[in-house]
């Protein structure tokens, strides 16, 4: 069946296994053939891409949940958007969410996900109490920060190359309103995006939106959202403080003609954005959907960037350095006139013990870029800012990185090796992006 | 709280039906064989739509065992699915009748045989439904699957006399033809998509026909089309396709 990830690139035919028929998975594992687990392909690239993919979609079983404490045990298959059905109107919500609900609870385990809570909450992996795992011998095992620890820091975070994760356990943080109190605020120029950061910290989440033509003195204009779950006393005006009123969603049905996608079709979406959110520190009630998956109101968006897909290009540079690599980038955007849709910028806080884990401390940008004949050499050119000033790129977003980039910024890749090898002793889980990057 | 009894729990439509009762608030009896394989499903049930969920041991063809079961549910039932069936092997059935006389047992003869049993409760306590599986294989005998066709006929033929006795004690009668659902029943077969239904559309739809009260359902509508023009097809032609 021909696959390909939400960036409609790249593209393969791939033959899918469903992971919940023990008998099918036993087959694959025991036979010389190489395959990769793969959830809701909400990853923009080939991580979950190859010729054989174990197809999470039917793992999909809450199997036990503590309402005392919140604490969840369910199936790798379980998506973001099932939890929030089943448990918001019970008070509880994920510890760390990403910008679409449309993926599952092994991917984001995988990714070793972050959130606009990260530089509070840490990654979503930093909330797992343990995790079961198929490995490549055909045994199940358990790994945890008390048993098997290494397996754990390789699989949070290892992109699937461990084993096929099969149910994770983890504590979901208490809510008293499916509300946010939100605040958004503009900012005219990078500098003060990042004093805004530094000063936002007390907000649970926080997350800024960045229009990245704006030139010269507004370079990195840019508008910030942040706020928390709205406490019981503030929903006062809403008979159920957990229900949602319904909004219809958006629908893009059809690929957009390439052409439609040029420099000002972006810069009239980047000023139409800017000046919409023209509310400056004021204070709004919105409910999670819209604070947390304003894209996810419009389904297919991903085909707006036409048939050829696009590339998402995300980094993260190390706080000291950030501001500086950052105006850099943003400034060869400018001169080379490529445009982004939509730039996501946040401040991260620590990093965590996750062998191929992404976040570090410092500011991560997300760009999409139209995939055109000249991007790849284009973003090249930005690898080599982002491996000057001390960065590294996400592995989920990544199509095309180069090898020699992956070794050096991802510097524990070594242990990563040998922990493989001591698990997947016959190097059974192997993806499109894998091969690509030398993770052999 | 109303209860549902479901046979042949493992199926992938009584999967779907399981949720979709357990989402309008009843509690679930699930009844199979090896019913320990429904365990992950009944923790799952029962999270994300707080209902009781049991399971029990259940063997379509050990008709002797099928009044004991019935009898041992408590409190009973307020209605029954009869979702189990076995699609077989025509070719083998042709050359053995053991497989011939394993379509008729489970499809036709385990399914009389149980649900004879619940009827007459139901029928004693004036209320209940029974809602039947059975396919659009049984409106006409083809040469490609005649065996499994013809017990479906049989058990459709069943429910609707079944409805015409139970109709003056106030039970409701489903009669359900699905026409390709993607199942493990079919996982095997190359179907066409757009005749296919989901085991979870299958499911809406048939909740759908119970609160409506209708007699016959056929998934997705558009069978009933189909259907109804190959029983319009004269014998004399009939027998001459390749169907
Ligand atoms: C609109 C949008 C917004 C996003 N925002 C964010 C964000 O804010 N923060 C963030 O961190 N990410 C974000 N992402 C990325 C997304 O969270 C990750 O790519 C996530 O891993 C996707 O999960 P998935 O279930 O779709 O997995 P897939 O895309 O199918 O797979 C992703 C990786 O997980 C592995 N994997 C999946 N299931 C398993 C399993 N059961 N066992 C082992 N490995 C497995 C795959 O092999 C692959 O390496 C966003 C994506 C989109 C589309
Ligand atoms: N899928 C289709 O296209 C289609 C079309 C028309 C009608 N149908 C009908 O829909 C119903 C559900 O089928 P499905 O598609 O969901 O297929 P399925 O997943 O293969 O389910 C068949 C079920 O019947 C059970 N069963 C078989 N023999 C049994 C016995 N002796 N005792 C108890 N249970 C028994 C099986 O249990 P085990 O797990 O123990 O084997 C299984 O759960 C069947 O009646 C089928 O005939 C299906």
């Amino acid at each position: 069946m021909k696959t390909t990830n939400w960036n409609n690139y790249p593209h393969t035919d791939a033959t899918i296994i469903d992971a919940s028929n023990d008998e099918a998975l036993s087959n694959i594992l025991s036979r010389t053939t190489s395959c990769i687990p793969r959830g809701l392909g909400r990853c923009y690239g080939d991580a979950s891409l190859q010729s054989h993919i174990l197809s999470t979609d039917r793992l999909n079983r809450f199997l036990s949940f503590e309402p005392i404490t919140g604490t969840l045990t369910c199936e790798a298959g379980v998506s973001f958007a099932e939890i929030l059905t089943f448990f918001v109107p019970r008070g509880w919500f994920p510890p760390v969410t990403p910008g679409t609900k449309f993926i599952t609870v092994g991917g984001a385990i995988a990714s070793d996900i972050h959130g606009k809570n990260h530089h509070r909450a840490g990654t979503f992996c930093e909330h797992i109490e343990s995790i079961t795992l198929k490995l490549s011998n055909g045994q199940i095992s358990q790994c945890s920060l008390s048993e098997n620890k290494e397996l754990f820091h390789a699989t949070c975070g290892g992109m699937g190359l461990t084993g096929l994760i099969l149910q994770a356990t983890f504590k979901l943080t208490p809510i008293e309103s499916a509300y946010i109190k939100e605040e958004v605020i503009k900012a005219k120029d990078i500098d003060e995006i990042m004093d805004l950061f530094e000063a936002s910290a007390p907000f649970p989440y926080s997350v800024a939106w960045i229009d990245c033509l704006a030139k010269g003195k507004q370079l990195g204009r840019s508008i910030m959202m942040r706020g928390g779950h709205a406490r019981l006393e503030n929903c006062k005006g809403l008979k159920n403080p957990f229900l949602l009123r319904p909004t219809k969603p958006i629908n893009i049905p059809f690929f957009l003609p390439d052409a439609l996608f040029n420099k000002w079709t972006i810069k009239s979406f980047n000023a139409l954005y800017y000046h919409k959110k023209r509310t400056i520190s004021k204070l709004m009630l919105v409910d999670y959907d819209t604070f947390f998956y304003p894209l996810d109101r419009i389904y297919h968006w991903n085909r707006m960037y036409g048939k050829r897909g696009f590339i998402q290009y995300q980094f993260v540079l190390p706080k000291p350095s950030s501001c500086e690599g950052i105006k850099k980038i943003l400034n060869k955007i400018g001169q080379e006139g490529k445009g982004s849709f939509l730039a996501v910028l946040k401040l991260f806080g620590k990093a965590n013990q996750n062998v191929l884990s992404f976040p570090m401390e410092g500011y991560t940008l997300a760009l999409d870029f139209p995939l055109t004949d000249d991007i790849f050499d284009f973003l090249d050119r930005l690898d080599t800012i982002v491996l000057d000033y001390g960065g590294r790129i996400y592995l989920t977003k990544d199509a095309r990185m180069k090898d020699t980039l992956f070794s050096k910024t991802y510097t524990n890749l070594s242990r990563f090796l040998t922990i493989k090898k001591e698990w997947d002793k016959a190097g059974k889980f192997q993806s499109m992006q894998s091969k690509r990057l030398g993770i052999l | 709280m109303a209860r549902v009894l479901i046979l042949g729990a493992t199926s992938d439509i009584a999967k779907a039906l399981a949720n979709e009762y357990a989402q309008h608030g009843y509690d679930l009896y699930l009844a199979t064989r090896q019913s320990d394989r429904l365990d992950p499903d009944i923790k799952d049930i029962s999270i994300r739509y707080q209902v009781n969920v049991k399971a029990f041991e259940f063997d379509a063809t050990a008709f002797e065992t099928h009044a004991s079961f019935y009898n041992e549910l408590d409190p009973q039932p307020d209605g029954v699915i009869c979702v189990f069936g076995y699609l077989g092997d025509q070719k083998k059935g042709e050359k053995m009748f053991s497989e011939a006389h394993k379509i008729i047992d489970v499809n036709h003869t385990g399914a009389i045989s149980i649900l004879e049993k619940i009827a007459a409760d139901f029928e004693h306590q004036k209320r209940g439904f029974i809602i039947g599986i059975s396919s659009v294989a049984g409106d006409r005998g083809r040469q490609s699957n005649y065996l499994y066709g013809s017990a479906k006929a049989g058990f459709s033929a069943y429910l609707s006399g079944l409805r015409n006795r139970l109709f003056k004690s106030g039970i409701h009668v489903l009669t359900v033809k699905p026409g390709f659902v993607a199942t493990k029943m079919t996982a095997s077969l190359k179907l066409p998509p757009f005749l296919t239904a989901q085991p979870d559309t299958t499911a809406k739809a048939i909740y759908k026909a119970h609160i409506k009260k209708k007699d016959v359902l056929y998934v997705t509508g558009i069978w009933w089309w189909i259907m109804t023009f190959i029983r319009y097809i004269p014998e004399p032609i009939f027998k001459r396709l390749g169907l």
